[in-house]
């Protein structure tokens, strides 16, 4: 096989590029999926249910149908009926992926508050929203249950959840004899709010029918996920289904499953007989597309005086839905991080009157990696050992779940580069000594860990050379603000040896070469593997055809011993040709390949995941209870970075959603009405600019021969995970308490007064 | 949204004749509260009267030293503006850190002073709100009242008084002046905003029609060294927590004038004439802020999760003591 040369290749990969979809976005060119209008388009708005547990007893339309405009209203009275049951099922699995085994509409059950039990379609949209403010909905309550004090006093042990890929009980060893063994234990509670998404473009759907093949433009993490979950529950076969998402505004997991919306629409579109738009409200965008649950999070560490552990015994308990046993796998990483030969892991969970949740991003390693990063630093503290010291103790060179090999891993260099570089040698360990005016200051540090998930079936990519020198890369995956097209571009210039200025990336849209939901931080793994397979055979098949022409320079040798570069076939010790010239030899406009990956199943022999370090310091305000986040530094381990630019910025964005997680995120529940009681961006804390403090992003170089042909391991959610810890623990060195609780809320740093 | 008519009109006669003959009408401003009233259905006017037109946007120096704030001035003109900068520090400061720079390039000082409450039960159609719909009982006090207010609180309402600049105001005395049907006429910064007591529908002594045309700054030496102090969650775009207009004057080491405004914890901008009276006439050191700010807060009435605004307060009313001072050189 041709070559293109380590320097060609490390010119397009790794280096940084702006997003593909840039510009488009920034200067409001780019169209989401609520922007499509064909003519005709109609609008279709959807009604939340006021209750959050009980019976609609009657939908009174009469008002909402004489009014202005109205074409429809669909309820529990009048939906048609759906092809097939909705069932949970992960996106990263390449099938239909509904968020939740429920579809409203079905029956006169609500089962949550906010679950859509009307929709209105008008020719406009306020024509629709006023319509909708006219139906006279009448419910019977019964009583709810949404907290977790609610709920805990009737939890029960799942045999499985996360869509059944999780057992919900994980063991090894005899923890009871570990903790038995220990000189000390740290035993504690952690509570967590639930969490919402908050994604700059709310969820959205235009859909319209034309001789009964359906298009979706659909705000989505996974065309082919909308068009395979749409087509099974409208009963229409999936190649009549064409799902466009060229433009998406942000994600986090909130559109990584198919909630019912882009399915409303199409059964909208039918009823009317016109296209119709369905946009989610940010209200709405609260009950509609999953959360990150509530949950308490128990721990309890076992370790010898010199810090090794015995044991780890890790309990969570949250709220589901009545209909799915979903819990983020909170347990699953904290299971593999260290070298621990006894560990419990169990899931309790209570049905609750909430839809099901979600992924979020890091979803369950944000969680689980918060609770067993402060335990190991009360660890630490109670031992006298430096935390960093701690970690290095019980650093695991197996996956100790299973004993097989890392596939690559570099944690050790992201401690030793993180500390270096943030002063961490040195650090007094005392708390509550250090001051700078009305701030007290302290620093903290974590472990990051999240798994390389791999995508259950092949993927696919094309990639098309002109004769005018310029390529194309396509798939079918969204860009909702990874980078992912740039990725392309680079990935596609690699293999084929070219310039990525001359590759443009088209992506999101079925009519293109089929890839999973870009979920799990999979997605440039996936992508990339695709890519560089197309655009490696496309290089092969035009070497292939230069040395069997006669007229070529390269007639007859031997394609091992050509190399491609600059657009240019060639030996290194003798002529050669451009792509150009080849194409245009052969009257050949251009020339095209498709790259099919299979990813390695998960009987492949190794383990793999994604390692860092993480450092905070803070500044306390104990009179006024506030935190304020004065750095933080990463230092990952993610295998290749295909661009400097979006993996830093993606890690970065990681590290501030922590820095959210940590003291402002959260979703606060009404007890009374079983409602969401902050659902807006005003009143649902996320991080601002102003609380952005200086951010620093290090890679720690390692070379993965495993996970896939580039190895890559993914940059999406990783650094989430710890960012939380090591500010908390940092807000421990600063002020001697423990907070084990978030958010870090200005009253409980009061609290301690 | 409930379908509604919309006019606009460019002089303030007109303007005012237009609402007041119409009780289906309602001015608009900025339009940064009202428009969401509108779209959650909280405001269901007949018609909308546009007064973006109206002459009333100017920012004058007044005679004496005060300044004299059209009524449609915006937030960010109002806080750049170099007479309320230098003379008025604590304005500029509490609009600077008011809502997001967005919405104070369309935000206007008198839509300031009429914004609605943040209450998550006052805009929720479907919670029970005195204020909203009268009789109908106050989700907030058994809700999630985190953010509601500990001063000035009845059994029908609790929601805080969300403006900051009106805070400031209120600790500079400053005088509203309106234009109704019956002509002109001035009112307080503090009777401007009433208790909830019984009626939390009635926010302000105004009647249907009259509009704010100018907010009076009166002149007031101490202020140019006034401070600030805004506690909330994040650094930018969120309602306070607790927050502090102070003016400080100090002579001999001894406190001779105080005026104090509290936000975030009040159901209206809260003038702290307990504090003031406290102060004044006592050294200019901590203990006489701590003293002041209990005394202040003493009246205070906590809810399920809300009451560490209490010594939030206090605390927030000392610590802008104490920046005053400092600024003004005496640092204590």
């Amino acid at each position: 096989m041709s070559t293109v040369p380590q320097e060609a290749r490390a010119a397009q990969t790794g280096r940084p590029m702006d997003r593909a979809d840039a510009r488009a976005k920034v200067t409001g060119a780019a169209r989401y999926a609520a922007e499509y209008a064909p003519p005709g388009t109609v609008h279709a708005v959807l009604v939340g249910a006021e209750i959050a547990c009980g019976e609609v007893t009657g939908v009174d339309a009469r008002e909402a149908l004489r009014s202005d405009g109205v074409l429809a209203v669909l309820s529990h009275l009048n939906l048609p009926p759906l092809a097939a049951e909705p069932h949970l099922l992960p996106s990263l699995a390449g099938a239909s992926a509904s968020g939740q085994s429920f579809f409203p509409m079905r029956d006169a059950r609500v089962h949550y508050a906010g679950q859509p039990v009307a929709m209105v379609v008008a020719d406009t949209l306020e024509r629709a929203g006023h319509a909708a403010s006219l139906l006279r909905i009448g419910y019977r309550g019964e009583p709810h249950t949404t907290t977790l004090e609610e709920g805990r006093e009737r939890a029960y042990e799942p045999d499985r959840i996360f869509a059944g890929f999780l057992p919900g009980r994980m063991g090894r060893g005899d923890v009871e004899a570990g903790l038995a063994e220990a000189d000390v234990v740290v035993d504690a509670v952690h509570r967590m709010s639930a969490n919402h998404h908050n994604p700059i473009e709310t969820a959205a759907a235009t859909a319209y029918w034309e001789d009964g093949r359906l298009t979706v433009h659909d705000s989505t993490q996974g065309p082919t996920a909308t068009r395979l979950t749409v087509a099974e529950l409208l009963g229409v076969p999936p190649s009549q289904v064409r799902v466009v998402a060229t433009a998406v505004g942000g994600s986090f997991g909130a559109k990584a499953m198919i909630w019912a919306h882009p399915t409303l629409a199409a059964m909208a579109a039918r009823h009317v007989r016109a296209p119709v738009k369905l946009t989610v409200t940010r209200e709405q965008m609260f009950t509609a597309c999953g959360h990150r649950e509530e949950q308490e999070q128990r721990i309890t560490l076992g370790a010898r005086r010199d810090g090794t552990l015995t044991a780890i015994r890790h309990h969570k308990l949250s709220p589901t839905s009545p209909f799915d046993d979903w819990a983020e796998p909170s347990l699953e990483m904290p299971a593999r991080m260290y070298a621990c030969p006894n560990h419990e892991g169990v899931y309790r969970l209570f049905r609750a009157n909430t839809m099901t949740p979600a992924f979020m991003r890091a979803p369950g390693e944000a969680s689980g990696m918060f609770a067993l990063e402060t335990a190991m630093d009360e660890l630490a503290s109670e031992l006298g050992v430096d935390p960093l010291d701690l970690r290095l103790r019980n650093h695991c060179d197996t996956d100790p779940t299973t004993g097989l090999p890392w596939s690559s891993k570099g944690l050790r260099e992201c401690y030793e580069h993180g500390a270096q570089m943030f002063g961490w040698r040195g650090r007094d360990p005392v708390p509550g000594t250090r001051t700078d005016g009305h701030w007290l200051v302290g620093t903290g540090m974590a472990s990051a860990v999240y798994p390389v998930y791999q995508a259950m079936n092949p993927q696919r990519a094309r990639v098309r050379l002109h004769a005018d020198g310029r390529a194309v890369a396509e798939t079918a995956c969204a860009e909702f603000g990874t980078g992912v097209g740039a990725v392309m571009r680079q990935v596609a210039a690699a293999a084929l040896g070219i310039d990525a200025e001359q590759v443009e990336a088209r992506y999101g849209d079925t009519d293109l070469p089929t890839t999973v939901a870009a979920v799990g931080s999979a997605g440039s793994g996936a992508i990339s593997s695709a890519v560089h397979t197309a655009a490696t055979a496309l290089r092969e098949q035009m070497v292939e055809r230069a040395v069997a022409d006669p007229d070529s320079p390269l007639h007859g040798a031997d394609p091992a011993r050509v190399e491609v570069a600059g657009g240019r076939m060639f030996l290194r010790d003798g002529g050669g040709e451009s792509y150009t010239d080849l194409l245009r030899r052969h009257m050949m406009f251009d020339a095209e390949a498709l790259g099919s990956w299979d990813p390695p199943g998960p009987d492949a022999g190794f383990a793999a995941a994604t390692f860092g370090a993480q450092f905070a310091e803070v500044g306390v305000d104990p009179d006024l209870g506030l935190v304020r986040v004065r750095r933080m530094l990463g230092v990952f381990a993610p295998g290749r970075v295909l661009n400097a630019k979006t993996a830093r910025s993606q890690l970065m964005g990681g590290m501030l959603w922590g820095l959210g997680h940590a003291l402002l995120e959260a979703t606060r529940m009404d007890p009374d009405s079983g409602r969401w009681a902050n659902a807006s961006m005003g009143e649902y804390l996320l991080p601002v600019n102003a609380d952005a403090p200086e951010v620093r992003v290090e890679f720690a170089e390692v070379e993965d021969r495993m996970v896939n042909p580039l190895g890559v391991k993914g940059v999406g959610e990783v650094g989430v995970v710890g960012a939380a810890a090591a500010i908390a623990n940092a807000v421990h060195h600063a002020t001697g308490r423990r907070f084990r609780n978030l958010p870090i809320t200005v009253e409980a740093v009061l609290g301690g007064r | 949204m409930h379908p509604f008519a919309y006019t606009r009109v460019s002089d303030v006669a007109t303007a005012v004749e237009e609402v007041a003959s119409d009780p289906g009408s309602e001015f608009l401003a900025g339009g940064t509260t009202e428009v969401d009233m509108l779209r959650i259905g909280v405001a269901r006017p007949r018609r909308v009267v546009d007064i973006n037109a109206l002459p009333i946007s100017r920012i004058e120096e007044g005679p004496n030293g005060g300044v004299r704030l059209g009524g449609l001035a915006r937030m960010s003109d109002v806080a750049a503006h170099p007479v309320v900068r230098e003379r008025y520090p604590v304005l500029s400061r509490a609009l600077e850190m008011g809502a997001s720079p967005q919405l104070r390039n369309m935000a206007t000082i008198g839509g300031n002073l009429m914004q609605r409450v943040r209450c998550a039960y006052f805009r929720d159609g479907g919670a029970a709100c005195n204020k909203r719909v009268p009789g109908s009982g106050c989700a907030a006090i058994g809700g999630v009242n985190r953010g509601h207010a500990v001063l000035g609180t009845s059994e029908q309402c609790i929601a805080a008084h969300p403006s900051d600049a009106a805070v400031a105001l209120t600790a500079l005395d400053a005088v509203v002046r309106l234009r109704g049907p019956d002509g002109e006429r001035s009112v307080p910064v503090d009777d401007f905003f009433l208790l909830p007591g019984d009626t939390p529908e009635r926010e302000h002594p105004v009647g249907h029609g009259e509009l704010i045309t100018a907010v009076d700054v009166p002149p007031v030496p101490a202020a140019r060294t006034s401070v600030y102090l805004k506690v909330r969650d994040r650094e930018s775009y969120e309602f306070a927590l607790a927050s502090a207009a102070v003016v400080l004057r100090v002579e001999d080491g001894m406190v001779a004038e105080a005026r104090i405004g509290l936000g975030g914890v009040a159901t209206k901008p809260w003038r702290a004439h307990g504090a003031e009276g406290a102060l004044v006439g006592s050294p200019a050191e901590g203990a006489s802020y701590e003293l002041a700010a209990v005394r202040e807060m003493r009246g205070a009435v906590p809810r399920s999760m809300n009451a560490f605004k209490i010594g939030l307060a206090e605390r927030t009313v000392v610590r802008a003591l104490r920046m005053a001072a400092e600024r003004q050189g005496g640092a204590r």
